[in-house]
């Protein structure tokens, strides 16, 4: 049954690409929604996928790092969902799903020991991995969007029209949903980060003590603050404000990665 | 069972020819009765286009044969003399037939390659003669697939995708920009033909809001009420572009009329939203400098030639795409076709075989008296088991396997061999 739900979501997720993919290259709405329908049954199955194999390792599934990156996988699909629905635009896809499908791949093909189970840590703890992991997923999200934004205006600025800049969202539109992204990423980090101190306090009797990852992640929160502001402002609109979203998440990445593997002591995963 | 096609379009006859001969639904109709009712044709429907007028129909006997009759015809209901008609008219027989109607409703054979509205024309010609009765089971067939043909074609390729006037590329590229243009608004600077021509593909896209800035008031108010928009002063810089998205500038003048410091302030005063400028104008009304201003995107007329141009060749490259669908549903058209005409064929076979076997036992019965009358049906009745058998399995593998009806390439030659030798020594 777990192989199934392995094999259904590789192939669900594929065939959203390939249904993304031929959208923006044929504009034909009907295989937009049958992409969007697949992303919602690849969904399914990643969730039910997830399910399995923390069942059988006994564990959550941000225990180790390719259960993390599941999980961040299913999130960042599930958010650049909530997105196209949202703001009804589907060319976006193609550029997404491909991060979704690594994650997932990467993650579900790696050999997994059994781990030793985790003590129960209580719902608190639960919600402030899972929110975190949802926040970056949304500025990986806002990332790939500034990412294409940027390319799109070097190509309509400079006039050399290639054959994708026909097919791809407006910048306006880019602008929004990156912003979009990053308002349910700021939501979620801000929740987490406060459930996470909730936690650290009811643990050891008091929240703070230092740790490079909570001056990191606040960092980030300050960024993204800060991005979310002069986004709309009249000298930072457009590419200026696309950049600093990518900075951002250039440090979300160095959270992820220098931080947690070498200087903080408490995260290792998320 | 066979198509014919008689037409002229812009390549073979000039405008003067064109209109002398294009069908109004009504004459369609008359046409096509009246086809009808002299034996012309048993099966027709005219395609009447502002590019194109062409006669589609299946003809009681051979296609060669009736369309010397059919091009008169055309010449006779239009008044036309035949020397004017003849030298602009084609004729097209079965599968050319078939090729060209599936080439013109791709938009392969248009005048815009890829044009859009050659499909709807087709349909609308089609379900007017089929609404009237003039079609049959061939012609339905054959329109249901140059409908289809053209729906593929423009879904499965790009041939009709990308704009391909300078009007139509301005707008969409302001599309790219700010998506939808029914909350947007519109500068009009001046008056030129491709200026209206893009102001009606901004109307046609449900621009918000228009605003008209010329040199002469009067002007300025004429334009205002053709196109709907609202009048600003010449000059009135600060109000005029601090609401506007899209500025339409074909103003002619020696001097830029849109200089780098107005386009700055003006950029300050809308809070750096994002400003497309189509200078249309020649000499540039748009100084060279003000295309470098943050959020500002201005194309020319030469950079919008420039995207029409790379269009047209990305729709040139879609070509043989194209072709190769139209290819795909000729010979599904001509398979189809072989196999009613095979099962027709073998119906005939079996209908003159059953003759053959009454004239024979007639002939053969008078010399065998001692049979009684039970002994001479049952005779009767096993010639016809016979018959049978030996006309069920062909019918059956003409019905259930292609690639058998494509390996017969000439009906006509079987119905000969089969059918046709009665007078023959």
């Amino acid at each position: 049954m777990k192989d199934a739900f392995l094999i259904l979501t590789v192939v669900t997720y594929s065939g959203s690409l390939a249904l993304y993919l031929r959208f923006l290259n044929t504009g034909k709405e009907i295989t937009g929604r049958l992409g969007t329908i697949f992303l919602g049954l690849g969904l399914v199955a990643h969730y039910f996928a997830l399910l399995e194999r923390s069942r059988g390792l006994h564990t959550v599934p941000y225990h180790d790092l390719y259960g993390s990156m599941s999980l961040f996988g299913w999130l960042l699909a599930l958010t650049y969902l909530g997105l196209e629905l949202f703001h009804r635009q589907r060319s976006l896809g193609a550029f997404v799903l491909p991060f979704i499908l690594v994650f997932f791949v990467a993650a579900h093909l790696a050999p997994a020991d059994r781990l030793s189970p985790v003590p129960a840590r209580g719902i608190a703890f639960a919600f402030h991995v899972t929110l975190s992991i949802l926040a970056y997923a949304a500025f990986a999200l806002s990332a790939v969007f500034s990412l294409i934004f940027l390319g799109e205006e070097r190509l309509l600025k400079s006039r050399r029209m290639g054959s994708v800049v026909w097919r791809l969202p407006p910048l306006e539109l880019l602008e929004r949903m990156s912003r979009s992204s990053v308002l349910v990423g700021l939501v979620s980090i801000a929740i987490g980060t406060v459930l996470g101190f909730v936690w650290v306090d009811r643990l050891r009797g008091q929240f703070w003590y230092y740790d490079p990852k909570y001056v990191i992640t606040l960092l980030v929160l300050l960024l993204y603050v800060i991005y979310f502001q002069l986004a709309r402002s009249a000298s930072w609109r457009g590419a200026r404000a696309s950049k600093l979203c990518i900075f951002n998440f250039f440090v979300v990445v160095m959270s992820f990665t220098v931080v947690n593997l070498y200087l903080s002591q408490s995260h290792r995963y998320f | 069972m066979e198509i014919v096609l008689v037409g002229l379009n812009h390549r073979t006859a000039p405008v003067e020819v064109r209109e002398r001969v294009s069908f109004t639904a009504e004459q369609s109709r008359k046409a096509a009765e009246e086809l009808r009712s002299r034996g012309i044709l048993q099966e027709t429907l005219v395609l009447s286009t502002c590019n194109r007028s062409e006669i589609y129909g299946v003809p009681p006997e051979s296609s060669r044969e009736c369309a010397p009759g059919l091009s008169s015809f055309l010449s006779e209901f239009h008044a036309v003399r035949p020397d004017v008609l003849g030298l602009s008219l084609y004729h097209h027989y079965d599968h050319e037939a078939v090729r060209h109607l599936f080439r013109v409703s791709a938009g392969l054979d248009s005048m815009l390659l890829g044009e859009a509205e050659i499909l709807g024309q087709v349909r609308e010609a089609y379900r007017y003669a089929h609404e009237y009765g003039a079609t049959g089971p061939v012609l339905n067939r054959l329109f249901q697939g140059a409908l289809e043909v053209g729906k593929r074609v423009r879904s499965e390729t790009e041939l009709g995708t990308r704009p391909m006037s300078v009007a139509s590329a301005g707008v969409k590229l302001a599309e790219r920009i700010f998506g939808k243009m029914n909350e947007r608004s519109a500068l009009v600077l001046g008056a030129g033909t491709i200026s209206e021509q893009v102001v009606n593909q901004l109307r046609d896209r449900g621009i918000a809001r228009l605003f008209i800035m010329n040199r002469s008031r009067e002007r300025a108010d004429e334009l205002a009420q053709r196109f709907g928009g609202k009048v600003v002063g010449w000059g009135e810089w600060d109000t005029a572009l601090k609401v506007t998205d899209v500025v339409v500038s074909s103003v002619s003048s020696e001097e830029p009329v849109l200089r780098r410091e107005i386009l700055q302030a003006a950029m300050a005063a809308r809070g750096n939203r994002a400003l497309f400028v189509m200078d249309l104008g020649m000499p540039r009304n748009v100084e060279g400098s003000a295309s470098d201003l943050y959020n500002i995107y201005v194309y020319n007329i030469d950079d919008l030639t420039e995207i029409v141009e790379q269009n047209r060749h990305a729709r040139e490259s879609e070509v043989p795409r194209a072709e190769t669908i139209v290819d795909e549903h000729v010979g599904k058209f001509l398979s189809w076709q072989a196999s009613v005409e095979l099962v027709g064929l073998v119906d005939a076979l079996r209908a003159r075989l059953r003759e053959e076997r009454e004239a024979f036992i007639h002939a053969r019965m008078d010399t065998m008296s001692h049979l009684n009358a039970g002994e001479r049906e049952r005779m009767e009745s096993m010639m016809d088991d016979l018959l049978e058998k030996l006309l069920l399995e062909p019918a059956q593998r003409l019905r259930g396997e292609k690639e058998l009806r494509r390996k017969i390439q000439n009906v006509e030659a079987l119905r000969d061999l089969f059918l046709s030798n009665r007078e023959k020594p």
